[in-house]
């Protein structure tokens, strides 16, 4: 079966969770091909290439696809895949917008974030929260995937992958990009860091998040939030760790004055190992934290800051 | 302008669910369902388009079994001026959804039709952008503000790196994300109010509509459940701990 990953990028370099796509893939047929569109692609195109088990990459160079718009990418990858069994997408927010658009005019059903491929056509994936875990069949001819990354190893590079280009579909003309408004960090991305550091409502007020932060640049680690914290405005939306916000599985997840909702746990239970700091004793979070300290944060992280310094 | 507003009928966000002893769904027998959240800002936004001048009628949408009905006049309630149920007993998928949706726009005609960007039973985060797929529509999903301009809409969405601005042709379907807007509650004399405006029921065969689930679920299973750790009393032991025990640091 031949399978198309559509790889989101940044003009450079495909995101990191397409060689978690194409582990995933490769796990439902073993022609794995990658579709790379952009204006300019040719840096992006490369990096695809590079993925072990990548067998071939397409390069769709079209000014239209400058900026992922939706309305514009759908139909080209509608196009062309006519040609294979399934069409994979990282469950990312580019995955999430684009392939239920493309699924719709294939007339075929979208499975959403599958965490498992038990066969080509059967999956697992998370629903009320990953309160539950349905195994879903799909009897469609073609099958529209989106993949949660994190559950899936990223495939090794070194591949050398021919890259094949094709033409664009020019744009529809029913959207138009204005512009980005994207965190500054230094820090690691979220969904891929080793380390997390979250902080949540016990934080009280975005100022305290600086001490996070320091924590955070000792440790070489993510910084994430709660729903409460972005909601209250301490934080950006992206730093959102959740049901509705990002999934993360890091080796390390350090939670900081946050109680753990069900939405909020959801997002982070797959790490290896949490820790959890709280001075509520009875919060939820410390139901799923491997360690745990009942105790006042203020008090808590300067001093864990200071520990970790001295290692 | 007209907006359409959809509306899902899901086990309240509160509920802790149970997964039946069978493994074949989540038990919703004398659970408390409730307004998916996420379309509660879908027509906290409507309303406010009207209270602005910016919108005349607001429908409310929703498919399902009869008790849909509550949910539609709890957008009543909030302030949309009518629903429309297409009713079923049948299961609803996020495809056979947006059908439906389609073949009511193309009765209704609005200019804009605002949904929740997910609903928080299955988790889909699809109905939205495949409603816009079939009109050949432009779609704004996870949408955390929007401004209507001259036949078309500024839209600012929540994206992995931040926020992306983008804008789009109207008419439109947007997707709801959840620091759009806080949405209302319905006041006693609106809750009174809404019992008077018209819900139309339809069948989905009437609209020419087949609603067969496309995907068969074959189980459904609690997920691996993580055992509590320890509690520890000093940072020194924590960082001890995640230096020798656990090797994460």
């Amino acid at each position: 079966m031949a399978i198309l990953v559509v790889a989101a990028h940044n003009g450079k370099t495909v995101r990191a969770n397409v060689a978690n796509a194409v582990t995933a893939a490769g796990q439902m047929g073993s022609d794995v091909t990658v579709l790379v569109a952009g204006s300019g692609c040719d840096e992006a195109a490369k990096s695809a290439a590079a993925i072990a088990g990548v067998a071939k990459v397409l390069q769709a160079d079209d000014a239209a696809y400058a900026n992922w718009l939706a309305e514009d990418i759908a139909p080209l990858v509608v196009k062309l895949a006519l040609n294979y069994s399934h069409v994979v997408m990282a469950a990312d927010s580019v995955g999430k917008n684009i392939a239920p658009r493309v699924a719709a005019l294939l007339d075929v059903a979208q499975v959403s974030e599958a965490i498992q491929v038990v066969s080509p056509d059967t999956f697992v994936r998370p629903i009320y929260a990953g309160n539950a875990m349905a195994t879903v069949q799909t009897a469609d001819k073609i099958k529209v995937v989106t993949v949660r990354p994190t559950n899936f190893k990223a495939a090794a590079g070194g591949g050398s992958a021919a890259i094949e280009k094709i033409g664009g579909e020019g744009a529809k003309g029913l959207s138009s990009y204005v512009g980005a408004e994207l965190s500054k960090s230094e820090r690691p991305e979220l969904t891929s860091a080793k380390i997390v550091v979250s902080g949540g409502r016990g934080l009280a007020s975005g100022e305290n998040f600086k001490m996070l932060e320091t924590l955070a640049d000792k440790l070489g680690a993510g910084l994430g939030a709660s729903r409460a914290a972005v909601d209250a405005g301490y934080v950006p939306n992206d730093y959102q760790v959740g049901q509705t916000g990002k999934v993360v599985a890091p080796d390390l997840y350090i939670a900081i004055g946050i109680s753990g909702a069900i939405q909020h746990l959801a997002g982070m239970k797959d790490s290896k190992t949490i820790v959890a700091i709280n001075k509520d004793e009875e919060a939820p979070i410390f139901q799923v934290a491997d360690y745990g300290i009942v105790g006042d944060l203020f008090q808590i992280v300067p001093e864990l800051t200071a520990a970790v310094d001295k290692k | 302008m007209k907006v359409l507003v959809a509306v899902k009928r899901v086990i309240d966000y509160n509920v802790k669910i149970r997964v039946k002893a069978d493994n074949t769904g989540v038990e919703t027998a004398n659970v408390k369902m409730s307004m998916n959240p996420f379309d509660e800002i879908a027509v906290e936004e409507a309303i406010r388009m009207k209270e602005k001048g910016a919108a005349t009628e607001i429908i409310a949408f929703s498919a399902g079994p009869a008790q849909c009905q509550e949910t539609i006049r709890t957008a009543l309630a909030m302030g949309a001026d009518r629903g429309v149920l297409v009713q079923t007993d049948a299961e609803l998928q996020p495809l056979a959804v947006a059908k439906l949706m389609k073949a009511v726009v193309d009765k209704e005609q609005p200019g804009l039709v605002i949904v929740g960007k997910q609903a928080i039973d299955d988790d889909s985060n699809q109905t939205g952008q495949m409603l816009a797929a079939l009109l050949g529509w432009s779609q704004g999903t996870f949408v955390n503000k929007l401004n209507v301009a001259d036949g078309s809409i500024e839209v600012k969405r929540e994206v992995d790196g931040g926020l992306e601005n983008i804008k789009i042709k109207m008419p439109a379907v947007i997707t709801t994300d959840l620091r759009l807007n806080e949405p209302r509650y319905a006041s006693l004399p609106n809750i009174m109010k809404a019992k008077k405006k018209p819900i139309e029921v339809l069948a989905p065969d009437a609209l020419g509509v087949d609603v067969a689930p496309r995907l068969k679920t074959l189980k459904v299973e609690e997920p691996p459940k993580r055992k509590a750790g320890i509690k520890v009393k000093t940072v020194a032991e924590l960082v001890d701990k995640l230096k020798n025990e656990a090797g994460v640091i």
